[in-house]
């Protein structure tokens, strides 16, 4: 309960009974002064139209007329046991007439009311209650008191108060019962949250949280937490994979480095040999770093951080370039090496590592294409930027074009060419980095490895290439 | 020739140290920025090699506090960060040449050589001269001997480079950021394919070669 007292949805709940309960009792306010002020109208309403007949009587017949007309009414039974007081005095207020025993000891309430006690006389005996009065001066100082006993008003008004302070207390009564059903609700809600949260944190990771099946903001939130929740498990399986061929591709070479320094130091000492055997060691460590300089570009790309320093540029120029780096390269080893491309492919992206990208592709079918062709096309089609290396070579099996994107895998046959598993890898991180994507196509015969991007904005241009 | 090394590990500054001395260098040591500073400041080095990342004072503020007090000294920066952008800080902040960590000491050596030239060297020459090898920048010719020699653009570009540095030694790496501006590792040697190129063009048909390689390193140009 004081855990219930401390949470937001409490607080909310008392807020919404507190004007709820302050927007009935106003209601009930108004009920009771609209209804019980009509009783008191209508009172003074019929003492009035009393008073202007008397007075009219007066006005025809004089004081004794008046007087046998009031003797009159205050001697007849009164209908539906309502009684009208009147009372007519002379100037010293001693009773001429009426059913008034004597002038009262009245209060004034405004100019010609009173308000004064009377002792009514009814069959259960006398009972004392309140009355209203109109006041008239006649000629010569007679008075003429015309008034009514409120004891029916009163149990009429005592009868509203009594139903109102009821219909009051089971609004309260409902609302608090209400408002903590509801807090309750959506307290055991947010606690299903947080139970699930705190078995993550713990570390168990396939905890979700559960689903209603009501489909309202509680199961969007469950929803969109859970959605979270895979992604984050997705991640960190991949990672773990990661790590797991980390381990062992930098494991094997660092070992091999490891071994060939313990036997060199074993045999016997020889200057020559020592110098052969750091050399080698020096350029084991170089590839090395640079599997590792290539995990952390991957890394990097995959990471999003180069969004940032992302400019509009020219991927035709950009693929056009790489060929230039390349087309030596091709010569030597007898290949033909084309380019076709569009004048002119402006995409959002980052140049260094769409160069780079692009290298990689070229630099596969350069190595693994033995004789025949490499053709490098750059297509805008529609709103994709599409690069594309097809080659003559033996191309890879359509059960492993997904799995060479993964990062270490090589195909059985390229394992004594150098190369690190890295490269594809690379190339779609950098795709997906720009929101495109990298695939591996059959070329009837050899390989075709391609990765698209969306184009930029047309009406903006690249800016040139400012290289020395 | 007098170099100060700010770099706070001491085991990479002491090697950085040993190598250069090795090498013919004088070279001072800083462990910590405010002191690298206020060494730096005195102006009595012909270059300095700054860590990026170092205790009492970052690298850059300290390269970028250099260069308002007008200290012009060339500033290698020495750095394990790597991408692109940290390149283009570094040298935004003053610096003269990025060498990310780690490198080989070839690499070192060869940039250091470069920078020390560069602080020398007339920049406004409109032609080069390595022996009897000559290139007019503004015709853009290139002729040995009188000869004749017709480059590709990027041939001349690689040319142009290896003349501004001739009798250096000159890394792959290098020649990748210089020439062709990309700052990655293409694991093919394609640097390797296109000096052999410009050696066919500028070499083949002379008795006295101009452009060696260098075993380990890279390659220079020298006319001895």
């Amino acid at each position: 309960m004081n855990r219930l007292l401390r949470t937001n949805a409490f607080r909310l709940a008392a807020l919404y009974l507190l004007l709820f309960v302050a927007s009935v009792l106003a209601l009930l306010a108004f009920i009771y002064f609209s209804t019980a002020g009509f009783i008191e109208r209508q009172t003074e309403a019929t003492i009035d139209a009393e008073i202007t007949g008397l007075r009219e009587e007066y006005g025809e017949r004089g004081l004794s007329g008046l007087l046998d007309i009031i003797h009159t009414r205050s001697t007849a039974p009164a209908p539906h046991g309502d009684s009208t007081l009147y009372l007519v005095t002379d100037p010293a207020l001693q009773p001429l007439a009426g059913n008034l025993s004597a002038w009262p000891r009245a209060e004034q309430i405004r100019p010609g009311w009173i308000r004064f006690p009377v002792e009514v006389r009814t069959r259960q005996g006398t009972v004392t209650s309140s009355a209203i009065a109109s006041v008239f001066v006649l000629h010569d100082g007679f008075r003429l008191l015309v008034g009514r006993d409120l004891r029916d008003a009163e149990a009429f008004r005592s009868r509203i108060t009594r139903t109102l302070a009821w219909a009051a207390l089971l609004t309260v009564a409902l609302g608090v019962g209400g408002g903590l059903f509801m807090t309750r609700h959506m307290l055991s809600r947010v606690e299903a949250v947080n139970r699930t949260s705190e078995r993550i944190i713990r570390g168990d990771l396939s905890q979700r949280v559960p689903l209603s099946g009501s489909g309202d903001e509680f199961d969007q939130l469950a929803a969109n937490l859970n959605a979270m929740l895979d992604q984050i498990e997705r991640l960190m399986l991949g990672m773990r994979q990661v790590t797991d061929n980390i381990a062992h591709d930098l494991r094997t070479p660092l070992s091999r480095l490891r071994a060939r320094l313990e036997v060199t130091l074993l045999e016997r000492p020889d200057a020559q040999r020592y110098a052969d055997a750091l050399r080698e060691t020096i350029a084991e460590a170089d590839h090395l770093l640079g599997t590792f300089n290539a995990l952390l570009s991957i890394a990097e790309a995959e990471a999003g951080s180069r969004r940032e320093t992302m400019a509009v540029v020219d991927l035709a120029e950009i693929a056009r370039s790489v060929a230039e780096l390349y087309e030596p390269v091709a010569d030597d080893k007898g290949l033909s090496l084309t380019v076709e491309s569009d004048a002119l492919i402006a995409v959002h992206g980052d140049r260094h590592l769409l160069s780079q990208a692009i290298a990689n592709l070229l630099d596969n079918a350069l190595k693994y294409t033995p004789a025949g062709k490499v053709a490098l096309r750059a297509h805008r089609q529609g709103g994709t930027a599409r690069i594309e290396v097809a080659d003559s070579g033996p191309g890879v099996p359509a059960d492993r074009r997904e799995a060479v994107f993964d990062r270490f895998v090589r195909l059985e046959g390229s394992r004594s060419t150098p190369g690190n598993g890295l490269g594809l890898s690379l190339v779609r991180a950098v795709a997906r980095l720009h929101g495109g994507d990298a695939w591996l196509e059959d070329n009837e015969p050899g390989l075709k490895a391609m990765f698209t991007l969306p184009v930029a904005d047309s009406r903006i241009v690249p800016a040139t290439r400012n290289a020395a | 020739m007098k170099l100060l090394v700010i770099e706070d590990d001491r085991e990479a500054a002491a090697y950085i140290a040993k190598g250069l001395s090795e090498s013919g260098y004088v070279v001072d040591h800083a462990a910590e920025g405010r002191n690298g500073l206020f060494m730096a400041s005195s102006g009595n080095y012909d270059a300095l090699i700054v860590d990026r990342m170092l205790p009492g004072m970052d690298g850059l503020a300290l390269i970028a506090a250099l260069r308002a007090a007008e200290v012009r000294t060339p500033v290698l920066i020495l750095s394990a960060l790597g991408a692109v952008d940290d390149r283009v800080k570094g040298l935004r902040a003053g610096g003269d040449d990025y060498l990310v960590k780690p490198f080989a000491f070839r690499e070192l050596l060869a940039r250091i050589e470069a920078l020390l030239r560069r602080g020398s060297g007339n920049t406004q020459t409109t032609r080069l001269k390595t022996g009897d090898l000559e290139m007019d920048l503004l015709t853009r010719g290139v002729t040995r001997a009188g000869q004749e020699i017709e480059l590709l653009p990027r041939e001349f570009r690689l040319l142009e480079f290896l003349m501004r540095h001739a009798g250096q030694v000159v890394t792959r790496t290098m020649l990748l950021e210089n020439v062709w501006d990309y700052h990655f590792d293409p694991q093919t040697n394609v640097i390797d394919v296109h000096v052999s190129r410009l050696r066919q063009k500028i070499d083949k048909g002379f008795t006295k070669p101009l452009l060696h390689t260098v075993r380990g390193a890279g390659y220079c140009l020298r006319a001895d």
